[in-house]
């Protein structure tokens, strides 16, 4: 569905990413693990074309070439993001940014049933409707941040760092709620995280991302079991 | 007490003037973070624009021949023309310098004014004009006695009422929640599938014609215009803009009603020598005192 070739981005003389290459099948579930500093977030931000990727780099996205279009026609492919730090409009209510969330639907009539299964799955949100996005806690805006993505109808969900600066408690639940999106909605996620443990458990494969290379990637139990991931990313001595 | 209510209902109707100015400062601000300088002569524009189409529909400037509902299309057509207007300034100016430092932009910006200002000189003549007469003032006598023209009356109703569309579409529609959104955080907008550069466009087309209409309705109250004309109402509506917290939608409203009656007032009770440095002296205070304005909130520096 998504495949991410020869990847390079540079932030003047600093390079990011390094030509990386990335598949991301239909339906699945697809981590990015690495530590801070990796390049995960300059990925999804040139998948998303909110940074340029540099020349020899290609991204294509159901077999077109999505490669620095402009963010708007990329999320109207199907394609959205939940940024790292959620980066809510605090100013906006939730049901606002909800609607920011569907500004490119068209077909109007079904607005309403993808908001009852928001409501659903993230029963919060309901109760905070009118409150602006701002007054939620690091969780409540973390759904909000999921949900207003949904709103959009994404065939691929791109989420940066979902559990940063939530409480550790509600990290097991956005977690499932992943997995409920996935299953439920059939949407493909490719999941960026820091916390390599939450991550493994929940994706089908996974890359591990250092100073802009991938070091290494295999199905998420290999990389569970991998000696050099436990020591690495699952805080093992 | 007659002359008190005279003079604030003066006040409140070059108030409303330099708050529908100071509305086009501020939300293109609240979007870009930037000062569009260019904005004052966006409004002189909209008087000329008022000017010729008043001869086009062969106004008397002498005081004849009026009509409401001619009158309406005018300001709809100054309106019209400013956001054209707008949305080149915009296209041509700034879009090429979106990634630029802002000192860059503001300098443009600059640039731009003195353009308009001079191809205005060359195109109108330098020479003072006197506006059609597009409404007839009539005097109105309210309960205590004070006497009120129609025609700043016929401002403040326009004022408001542009103002209260404006409102709605800030809060209640789609594209004005997406402006709302782009003046929060313009990449978490462009990752919901927001056009950053249609929101934009949109705001100069808003506020632009806010500032054309202001131009009719200073023409209304104060028939001479010149292409320096917006310079001084300009500089005053920035600092509106400034004083009720820039980037701040009613405070703009609010503090172009505060600079025009404090103007009024201290015009005719104090000098008129003194009516053009009132607003300076208001933003020296102001940024001294409370630099994020009447109803600005600190803004966090984003890194």
């Amino acid at each position: 569905m998504l495949r991410v070739e020869n990847l390079t981005v540079n932030y003047g003389a600093i390079n990011a990413l390094k030509g990386i290459t990335i598949n991301v099948p239909e339906k699945s579930i697809i981590t990015l693990i690495g530590a801070n500093g990796a390049g995960k977030t300059t990925t999804l931000r040139a998948i998303s074309s909110v940074v340029k990727s540099a020349g020899g780099s290609r991204i294509y996205y159901e077999d077109k070439d999505i490669t620095n279009l402009p963010p708007h026609k990329i999320v109207e492919m199907g394609l959205c993001q939940v940024p790292e730090g959620r980066l809510i409009f605090a100013n906006l209510t939730v049901k606002e940014n909800l609607d920011m969330g569907a500004y490119l639907r068209k077909d109007k009539q079904n607005l309403k049933n993808d908001l009852d299964f928001i409501f659903n799955i993230f029963p919060r949100l309901k109760e905070r409707i009118k409150q602006p996005g701002g007054t939620l806690s690091g969780g409540e805006q973390q759904m909000l941040a999921i949900s207003r993505a949904l709103m959009s109808k994404p065939k691929l969900l791109l989420l940066d760092e979902p559990s940063l600066g939530i409480a550790p408690i509600l990290v097991r639940t956005i977690f499932e709620k992943i997995v409920e999106i996935n299953k439920s909605l059939g949407t493909t996620i490719l999941l960026v995280e820091q916390n390599a443990h939450f991550a493994l458990s929940v994706a089908n494969f996974g890359y591990v991302l250092e100073t802009g290379n991938i070091i290494l990637e295999g199905p998420a139990k290999e990389l569970e079991a991998n000696p050099e991931v436990r020591k690495a990313y699952l805080g093992e001595a | 007490m007659t002359e008190f209510i005279q003079q604030l209902f003066n006040g409140l109707s070059l108030g409303s003037i330099y708050a529908l100015i100071a509305l086009g400062y501020t939300m293109i601000y609240g979007i870009l973070r930037f000062i569009n300088f260019a904005h004052g002569d966006v409004f002189m524009i909209g008087a000329f624009s008022g000017y010729y189409l008043g001869i086009v529909f062969a106004f008397s400037t002498s005081g004849g021949f009026t009509s409401l509902a001619l009158a309406f299309l005018i300001l709809i057509g100054a309106m019209a023309i400013c956001s054209v207007l707008g949305l080149v300034i915009e296209k041509l100016a700034y879009k090429p310098l979106r990634k630029s430092p802002k000192l860059t932009i503001l300098i443009t910006a600059i640039g731009v004014s003195l353009f308009l200002e001079y191809t205005g000189q060359l195109v109108f003549g330098a020479d003072p004009k006197s506006f059609p007469t597009l409404l007839e003032n009539k005097p109105i006598v309210n309960l205590s006695g004070a006497v009120i023209g129609s025609n700043p009356l016929v401002v403040l109703i326009t004022a408001a009422i542009l103002m209260l569309v404006l409102r709605m579409i800030v809060m209640k529609t789609k594209i004005g929640t997406a402006m709302r959104a782009v003046s929060f955080n313009p990449t978490a907008a462009s990752l919901m599938g927001i056009n950053i550069n249609a929101v934009i466009s949109f705001t100069f087309i808003i506020g632009s014609s806010l500032a054309g209409a202001a131009g009719i309705l200073y023409g209304l109250n104060y028939p001479s215009i010149d292409p320096l004309m917006g310079i001084l109402p300009g500089i005053k509506a920035f600092v509106a803009a400034v004083l009720g917290g820039i980037g701040n939608i009613p405070g703009a409203a609010l503090g172009g009603m505060i600079i025009g009656i404090i103007e009024t007032f201290v015009t005719g009770y104090i000098s008129p020598t003194f009516r053009d440095a009132i607003a300076f002296g208001i933003l020296i205070l102001i940024l001294l005192f409370k630099p994020t304005g009447l109803l600005g909130k600190k803004e966090v520096e984003k890194v």
